[in-house]
């Protein structure tokens, strides 16, 4: 008699991704996690179950065919595994690196009860790097021309994804970017240790190549509005995200020394700052440095300033529970040597007698009950004040929408925190021609959402311009 | 790419620049900047608009050769291109029918005060005007801010040319007039605007300033510009540049503007000669 087959026994060993040690990489600017090896891809590949019903897919965004990019990958066919990952999503090498998968597709791998979660980022990080190892990426079919034009702002992940399924359909895509340089946040935000800005700008050159006209050092709203581009374009899409830096509101935030994020990283990452005096943009050398927040901009910040040679501090009102990071990033910080003050909230800038800032005082907090966010509420602790000497003080406590484009254009509906109101299917917004989608709808959030976003508005569009 | 159509040092450290730009002089207003850059990973410096062609599509600006990328600025050929003209940026000069205005002008704010003048002259406005330099040498379009202006005034250090000192000599030039200053409006250096300022303060004239905090993307995106204007805060490149002169916290801007002090300016004013002398 036959044996019964015997079930393949469950591996859930997670494979590791080499990273830079932490002692070498607090002093250099170079990618920490150095991406797995064939080998390796094809070992956590095999572990995946194939779920018939998988539950990874259910919380992706923008639900790439999970199972099926790694069964690929398990039978080492690394090229259609491509095609499958950009069947849904066209800028695989980003999300890899940046989504916070420990709360997406990872988070419902059915093995994560087991803690052996399949390492879904890291194998379409794999993917997306294999094939740029390849050369020259491979040109998708581009649909005869259809005389439509569609005018894109802002060059982040949203107005990316936009213009880059739009040009597929046929259509004439201009995208227009208010710096000197393509890829929002990507690019001026999240730190080259993080995400190399050659994979932003592959993936431009890639858009360029499929005939995207691309714009730079144009601000809508200023060198031309939404209504002056109408007359020339057939629709408008406004992925322009949520850069309008917050801060504390409390005394001395204008002191020297005092940063946003928004200024600290841009000087850091679209002017090279960190390589001041080759480049021009001057950044300054601090001996200790205090970031205010929690979420990935925060530890950007810290391990921005780390690596220029500081003592660097997060200071965060809740608990490291609480911290709305990637666990990722949280882990790599920690390791670095970032210093953690939880239950900390700032209340007063301290300035020298040149405007400088020399000390900033905090009170220390306890958590409450819940508030609306789900999470416990921080309440000080009177008479908690303790005084840190400090030589700056980076403020990333969040981003809303820039008013600009919404206070330029009538007609335009627009929410209480300054979004632009739009269908959350389509991205339609309430004036005729015009669509919207990313950060600047929904206020800082994630570049998987802005791309999904923008992928949804583009079908709305296409749809709209096949029907005039 | 933006190319340069003429570049001229017309007095000493003072250098105009007329770029290709048809997007921007479409739009621009007077009172507005622009966000250059010099060259590729070069630094973006706002500049203000001094003169346009709408027709041409040009732009002209008048730069004062101070630091790193004024310098590289002030080196360029007409002919050649540089790599970032953005705007127009801020709100334009408010321009109504006042009455008789003051423009005050010093450095490069002679020549982007006169747009300014301009069009508050072909809006009906008495425009007088006053210039102030180190010496007589240091003023430019003298005919063109005569053109559009009822009078013009010189304030010179050394006594060159019209009255002798600075700023402080603005309340006799203003009691020589006969028509009382209904506002006065001021652009140039931090120390002109704030002299200036303090010097209409007295005499109850609401003033207007174009302010010069350090920026990056002129578009309300990183916060540097921020000011102190009343116990407010508000970033100079969206809500200005233009502020009232007597609600300025003068001392916080100067002190902002000295952030790379050290890193900037001391290696340039140096003349570096042991570096060459080896
Ligand atoms: C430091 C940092 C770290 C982050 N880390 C992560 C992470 O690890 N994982 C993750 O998923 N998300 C992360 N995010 C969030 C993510 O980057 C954003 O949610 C995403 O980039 C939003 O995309 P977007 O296209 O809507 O906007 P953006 O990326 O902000 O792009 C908008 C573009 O529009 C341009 N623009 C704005 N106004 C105008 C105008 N008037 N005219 C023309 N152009 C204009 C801007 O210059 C910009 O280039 C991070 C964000 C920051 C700041
Ligand atoms: C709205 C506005 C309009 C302006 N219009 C003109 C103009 O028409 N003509 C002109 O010559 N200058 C103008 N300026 C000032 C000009 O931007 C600075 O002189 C220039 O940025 C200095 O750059 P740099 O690299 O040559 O000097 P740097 O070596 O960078 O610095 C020299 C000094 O200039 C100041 N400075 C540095 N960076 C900036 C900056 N980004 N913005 C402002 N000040 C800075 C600081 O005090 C610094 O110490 C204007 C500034 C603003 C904000
Ligand atoms: S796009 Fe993001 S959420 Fe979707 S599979 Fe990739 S890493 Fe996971
Ligand atoms: S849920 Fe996990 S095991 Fe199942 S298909 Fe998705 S990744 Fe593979
Ligand atoms: S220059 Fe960045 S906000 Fe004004």
């Amino acid at each position: 008699m036959a044996e019964p087959k015997k079930k393949k026994k469950l591996d859930l060993k997670r494979r590791e991704m080499p990273k830079q040690s932490p002692d070498v990489r607090r002093h250099n600017f170079d990618e920490v996690a150095l991406g797995y090896s064939a080998e390796t891809a094809v070992e956590e590949a095999t572990r995946c179950l194939q779920c018939p019903k998988p539950k990874c897919v259910e919380n992706c965004p923008v639900e790439i065919d999970i199972p099926g990019f790694i069964k690929c990958i398990a039978e080492r066919d690394f090229a259609t595994g491509v095609r499958v990952l950009k069947e849904k999503n066209c800028l695989p090498a980003m999300c890899g690196r940046v989504c916070p998968q420990e709360e997406q597709c990872e988070e419902t791998c059915v093995l994560v009860k087991k803690g052996g979660q399949i390492a879904v980022g890291r194998l379409e990080r794999f993917l997306a790097d294999w094939e740029a190892e390849q050369g020259e990426l491979e040109m998708p079919e581009i649909a005869p021309p259809t005389g439509k034009k569609v005018a894109v702002i802002g060059g982040g992940p949203a107005g990316l994804t936009v213009a880059g399924d739009l040009i597929k359909l046929g259509h004439n895509v201009t995208i227009f970017e208010a710096l000197h340089k393509m890829g929002g946040v990507l690019v001026y935000g999240i730190p080259e240790f993080r995400l190399p800005k050659v994979i932003v700008q592959r993936e431009v050159e890639y858009l360029r190549k499929l005939g995207v006209e691309i714009v730079t050092d144009f601000v809508v709203g200023k060198t031309r509005t939404v209504d002056s581009l109408l007359e020339e374009y057939d629709v408008v899409f406004i992925g322009s995200g949520a850069g309008l830096p917050w801060f504390m509101e409390i005394p001395g935030e204008n002191l020297n020394g005092v940063y946003s994020a928004n200024e600290y990283l841009t000087r850091m990452n679209l002017m090279k700052g960190f390589l001041f005096p080759r480049f021009q943009t001057p950044i300054k050398r601090h001996q200790r440095v205090a970031v205010l927040g929690g979420g990935n901009v925060a530890m950007d910040c810290a391990r921005t300033a780390l690596r220029l040679g500081a003592e660097s501090r997060i200071i965060y009102r809740r608990s490291r529970q609480e911290l709305p990071a990637r666990l990722e990033e949280i882990e790599n910080a920690e390791e670095e040597g970032v210093i953690f003050d939880f239950l900390t909230l700032p209340i007063r800038y301290i300035g020298d007698e040149n405007g400088w800032v020399k000390e900033i005082e905090c009170l220390k907090m306890e958590l409450g009950e819940p508030d609306a966010s789900g999470r416990r509420r921080p309440i000080p602790i009177e008479g908690s004040e303790t005084i840190m000497p400090m030589d700056a003080v980076v403020c990333a406590i969040g981003n809303s929408p820039n008013p600009l484009i919404a206070a330029t254009t009538p007609g335009l509906e627009v929410g209480k925190k300054g979004n632009i109101v739009a269908d959350e299917q389509t991205g339609k917004t309430s004036k005729e021609r015009v669509w919207a989608g990313g950060d600047v709808v929904t206020g800082a959030a994630t570049v998987i959402l802005a791309m999904g976003a923008g992928r949804q508005a583009a079908r709305s569009m296409h749809e709209y311009l096949c029907s005039i | 790419m933006f190319k340069l159509i003429a570049a001229e040092m017309i007095v000493p450290n003072i250098h105009l620049l007329t770029l290709e730009a048809p997007a921007v002089a479409r739009e621009v207003k007077p009172g507005q900047f622009v966000i250059l850059r010099a060259e590729d990973d070069g630094e973006r410096i706002p500049i203000s608009v001094a003169d346009w062609d709408k027709e041409a599509g040009t732009v002209t600006v008048a730069v004062m050769n101070v630091g790193s990328t004024t310098s590289r600025l002030a080196s360029l050929k007409a002919g050649t291109s540089i790599p970032t003209v953005v705007g127009p940026l801020g709100n334009p000069t408010e321009i109504e029918r006042f009455g008789t205005i003051l423009c005050l002008g010093g450095c490069y704010g002679i020549g982007s005060i006169f747009p300014i003048a301009r069009a508050l002259k072909e809006k009906g406005n008495k425009v007088i005007t006053v210039l102030e330099a180190r010496s007589s040498y240091l003023f430019y379009w003298d005919e063109k801010l005569n053109e559009v202006s009822d009078k013009v005034f010189y304030i010179t250090r050394d006594a060159t040319r019209g009255y002798r000192g600075h700023v402080n000599r603005l309340g006799e030039i203003i009691k020589s007039l006969e028509d009382p200053i209904d506002r006065m409006i001021i652009n140039g250096c931090t120390y002109l605007l704030k002299s200036g300022s303090d010097a209409s303060r007295p005499l109850g004239i609401s003033t207007i300033v174009s302010l010069n905090p350090i920026m990056i993307d002129g578009t309300g995106m990183c916060g540097v510009c921020r000011v102190t204007i009343g116990s407010a805060t508000k970033f100079a490149c969206v809500h200005g540049p233009d502020f009232d002169g007597h609600e300025v916290d003068w001392d916080e801007l100067l002190q902002r503007r000295k952030t790379y002090m050290s890193e900037e300016v001391v290696p340039l004013r140096t003349s570096r000669c042991e570096e060459h002398m080896g």
